[in-house]
């Protein structure tokens, strides 16, 4: 039994319906109470969807349990091939369903549907949402894609996108057009939008594109074994990526890269001395395993930033992301408590945060800004305009997104000029948020309860006290960088073994991290 | 005193046959309950013993994290607890060892089964007797189920208040009780209103606080503010206590009615109730027909959600001059609802339970000008050229009694006038 507060990841069968409504032409039976519904409304509210998730719920009650439930799968999945006339149908069951054990795989096979009804095991109480979605793209798959001659041109098939991911619908197009600039059709993109009869067809392709392996990684290796597909392993977010994903394209296809970058100015605009004061700042980013070693690669090459800390929620993914946090010389946070999360972020005090939904909550809490990189999100990270992740275009959204949370560069300085005026002071905020952002609560109770602090040193904890005049200076420095001093004053002063921190002190360890 | 208005109808909905069906039901389980509940019970936890799925639930019905570290969380059961390689209760009691550690501002915690508990058959009544006996006298544990296999939506509202019902003292005092969790902005005024008329002491359920409760017994008089509350009905009517019954104080009809029922219980003049109910009586009469505007005439549609359709119908049809075409409940208890269906004119069907496809079937065969709905079906509905009112906003909204009338006509005429408004297409 574990406490759960807020959750990254819904159970697996919401995987599988951000499948099937990625879909066309395919329906989901769905064996599950009432209440499972719930999940409709992320499809048709989240994601502004406006067509039902194509998923019937038998909707069993309590006092269908004593009796026969059996029949309520049958009779549900009868009547959901004779009102939408699929092309295929996947069954399985919800948390609940899987408790009373009616076999909906088995049921489905006695119904003799013209249409393949392709079984989904989905154990409810080991594994997520994630993993969800990638079984059951796996199983449809496996059911009706067989090995093809290939195509005469070379062609590639798109795989992960799906029902509510973060910017799939535009990341599609971007990838495409990659691909188009090299002479590469694409054969069928799937899940999204594809049909049972696009997966048919996806054998012809030459390779795939494995645009989110959260999703699709386990139909990649199944198609690469069976039908001879290697399939991509750069996903194409941030410019060194989007260019190394090329050269992987070519090398693949057997072609020369090609790359039109006419249309890219993120490296500019990061160039450019406005960007300047981007210079480390301290960023922790916290998402999906992919979306976060993609990112942190942008944050650190690209944008100039200090990767203080990143981690992900899916376990699928701790190994890579281990790989990637020893690149950066931090330790991966490998959890799904939000409030570990927290604790990690208030913790390191970073100046951003590159989050989900969640931490853009947490963001909020502690004063720190945020911008949302990957899933989950809110109805917000579903923008109307064409805003993709991956690609050229990619790029330049993820500066733009990036920056807009951030103090900009002459104001931050006017702040720290005038951080005392009575209009213009450090927790005014920024001149373009609407609304301002709290001081973070560390730093208010930390420097305004004079109980000394207890810092771990080598030889045993030794007690710092911030002297009454140095606690005043430390009022002074703009509130988005207090932590940060506090913290690297504390160290200073520790390793020297002093513990009694004077204004001195302050300026000597100011000094002494100058970069 | 309902003069202002037409006289009941001859024939009201009370004898109309009801449709009932069975079939996919598009509606929330009660576990949704708790995103209100916590809020109005200010020292209460409340823990789902449940699934992932139910964690996922509550997450996306309170529109994600409004709250840092809210007053409800959800045991999620693993492999272990079902394989029955961990005793649940064990488990059980070690979770909410650690959560009271946590959480010392914690007087009432709520047990709340779900339905993979329900499955399972995790007995949870009998661990919150034995959490009630180890941690007295500081929290009171409670259990309740919030399930969809048993509750729909509002259903678990009342499963909650019932299971709070029997474990209050017993009194002989004569004391008005007014039940279901409503904004205090609405509860207040209420209170307002009935103590103005000289009637007292009034009582809540739910308190909001623990040290706030109050007896029950023979001489309490109680009124529901919310339909949906038969169970907790029932278990009032055990403890002997006596229910006032009359149309939902939804509404300038419904409100007056409502108070006039308790006014007359408490022996209140004609010119009391006059004197204190005139002012704000004008005030939503014209509030209401300033938002009704655009309603008027129209056909109005409704899908089952959270057992307020009936009384809302009744508001509608004769306050705000719409037809009902349709008048979906997820569940219709004549001993709560029969005043308001007294007062809802014959014509409309009225629709217990759901089958989702053909109740959308019959509804695009009837085109209504309004459709209210759940958050699922709103969107595909408004992509069909339907106007639509998420329903969920019914229940999240201050609704109730005269301040309010204007705004839950608002609620449904704002649709209607926004599809008026847009002007998408080229200029001819």
């Amino acid at each position: 039994m574990k406490l759960t507060v807020w959750t990254y990841e819904g159970p697996p069968h919401v995987g599988a319906m951000r499948v099937a409504t990625g879909m066309t032409d395919l329906h989901y039976v769905l064996h599950a109470p009432q209440g499972d519904t719930y999940a409709d409304l992320l499809f048709t509210m989240i994601e502004r969807r406006n067509h039902r998730p194509p998923v019937t719920y038998t909707t069993f009650q309590a006092r269908d349990l004593g009796a026969d439930t059996a029949y309520l799968f049958k009779d549900a999945a009868m009547a959901a091939y004779e009102r939408f006339k699929p092309e295929a149908m996947i069954v399985g069951a919800s948390c609940t369903a899987e408790l009373i054990q009616d076999d909906p795989a088995g049921l489905a096979e006695t119904l003799g549907l013209p249409v393949p009804a392709i079984p989904l095991e989905l154990p409810s109480y080991q594994r997520k949402e994630n993993f969800g979605a990638d079984e059951t793209f796996f199983q449809i798959v496996r059911a009706l894609a067989k090995p093809m001659e290939k195509t005469a041109r070379v062609t590639a098939n798109l795989i992960g996108p799906t029902g509510l991911g973060f910017r799939h619908r535009d990341d599609i197009v971007e990838v495409s057009g990659l691909l188009m600039e090299m002479g590469i059709e694409v054969n069928v993109v799937a899940p999204m939008p594809a049909s049972p009869s696009d997966i048919a067809k996806m054998g012809q392709a030459h390779f795939n594109v494995l645009m989110y392996p959260e999703t699709a990684e386990t139909a990649a290796r199944y198609m690469e074994r069976e039908f001879d597909q290697p399939y991509t392993k750069t996903v194409p977010i941030g410019v060194g990526a989007t260019r190394d994903f090329v050269n992987e394209v070519a090398e693949i296809a057997g072609i020369a890269p090609v790359l039109d970058d006419s249309r890219l100015r993120l490296p500019w605009y990061s160039a450019s001395v406005d960007s300047t004061y981007l210079t480390g700042k301290r960023v922790f980013l916290f998402g999906d395993g992919t979306h976060v070693a993609a990112c942190a690669r942008i944050a650190r090459d690209e944008m100039g930033f200090e990767v203080v800390g990143l981690g992900c929620y899916n376990r699928e993914q701790a190994r890579m992301l281990r790989g990637v946090a020893k690149e950066y010389g931090v330790e991966a946070l490998i959890t799904d408590d939000y409030l570990e999360v927290e604790r990690r972020i208030e913790e390191l005090a970073p100046e951003m945060i590159l989050g989900t939904q969640m931490e853009r909550h947490i963001g909020k809490r502690l004063g720190i800004p945020c911008a949302v990189i990957s899933a989950p999100v809110h109805v917000q990270d579903f923008p109307a305009r064409y805003s993709p992740q991956m690609g050229i275009e990619g790029a330049n959204v993820i500066f733009d997104t990036w920056v807009h949370p951030l103090v900009m560069g002459l104001e931050e300085h006017l702040l720290t000029m005038f951080r005392e005026d009575f209009e213009f002071h450090d927790d005014a905020g920024a001149s373009h948020h609407g609304h301002k952002a709290k001081l973070r609560q560390d730093d208010r109770s930390k420097t305004e309860t004079p109980a000394p602090d207890t810092v771990q040193t080598g030889t045993g904890p030794i007690e710092i006290v911030w002297l009454p005049a140095a606690e005043k200076e430390l009022k002074k420095i703009p509130f988005f960088v207090r932590g940060k001093a506090k913290r690297n004053t504390e160290t200073f002063a520790s390793e020297r073994g002093v513990s009694e921190i004077s204004v001195d002190t302050l300026y000597e360890a100011k000094a002494h991290y100058a970069r | 005193m309902t003069e202002r208005f037409a006289p009941p109808p001859a024939h009201g909905c009370s004898k109309t046959p009801v449709l009932k069906e069975r079939g996919q039901h598009e509606v929330f389980c009660g576990l949704t309950g708790i995103i209100w509940l916590h809020r109005k019970m200010q020292d209460a936890f409340f823990l789902v013993v449940g699934s992932r799925t139910c964690a996922h639930l509550l997450q996306s019905a309170a529109g994600v994290m409004i709250f840092a570290e809210p007053r409800f969380a959800t045991a999620i059961l693993e492999e272990t607890d079902l394989a029955g390689m961990a005793d649940a209760q064990q488990e059980l009691d070690r979770v909410v060892s650690e959560l009271l550690t946590r959480r010392p501002d914690i007087k009432q915690l709520f047990l709340v089964g779900s339905c993979p508990s329900e499955v399972i058959k995790l007995d949870l009544a009998t661990a919150a007797e034995r959490m009630s006996a180890q941690f007295a006298p500081n929290v009171r544990v409670l259990s309740y189920s919030g399930s969809g296999i048993e509750t729909t939506f509002t259903q678990g509202e009342d499963a909650c208040l019932a299971a709070m019902v029997p474990v209050l003292p017993q009194t002989d005092a004569r004391e008005l009780l007014l039940v279901g969790a409503l904004p205090d902005v609405v509860e207040e005024q209420a209170v307002g209103l009935l103590e103005a008329m000289g009637i007292g002491p009034i009582r809540i359920l739910p308190a909001s606080r623990v040290s706030d409760e109050y007896g029950i017994g023979p001489n309490t008089q109680y009124a529901l503010t919310q339909p949906f509350l038969s169970d907790t009905h029932e278990a009032l009517q055990r403890r002997g206590a006596n229910h006032i019954a009359a149309p939902f104080p939804l509404g300038e009809e419904g409100t007056t009615q409502w108070l006039r029922a308790v006014a007359d219980q408490f022996g209140v003049s004609d010119t009391t109730f006059a004197d204190v109910t005139e002012a704000p009586r004008a005030r939503a009469r014209k509030a209401v027909a300033q938002a009704s505007e655009a309603l008027r005439d129209k056909s109005v549609f409704f899908f089952p959600d959270s057992q307020l359709e009936i009384p809302l119908a009744r508001f509608l049809t004769r306050e705000c001059g719409m037809d009902a075409i349709e008048v979906g409940a997820p569940f219709i208890h004549k001993a709560v609802m029969s005043p308001d269906l007294n007062l809802l004119a014959e014509g409309p069907t009225i629709a217990e339970g759901q089958d989702v496809d053909k109740q959308l079937d019959r509804c695009r065969a009837a085109r209504p000008d309004l459709t209210v709905c759940g958050l699922g079906l709103a969107n595909p509905l408004e992509a069909e050229g339907m106007t639509t009112k998420w329903a969920i906003e019914l229940v999240f909204t201050p609704v109730h009694f005269y301040e309010q009338a204007g705004d839950l006509a608002g609620l449904f005429s704002r649709p209607v006038r926004r599809r008026d408004l847009l002007k998408l297409e080229a200029a001819e």
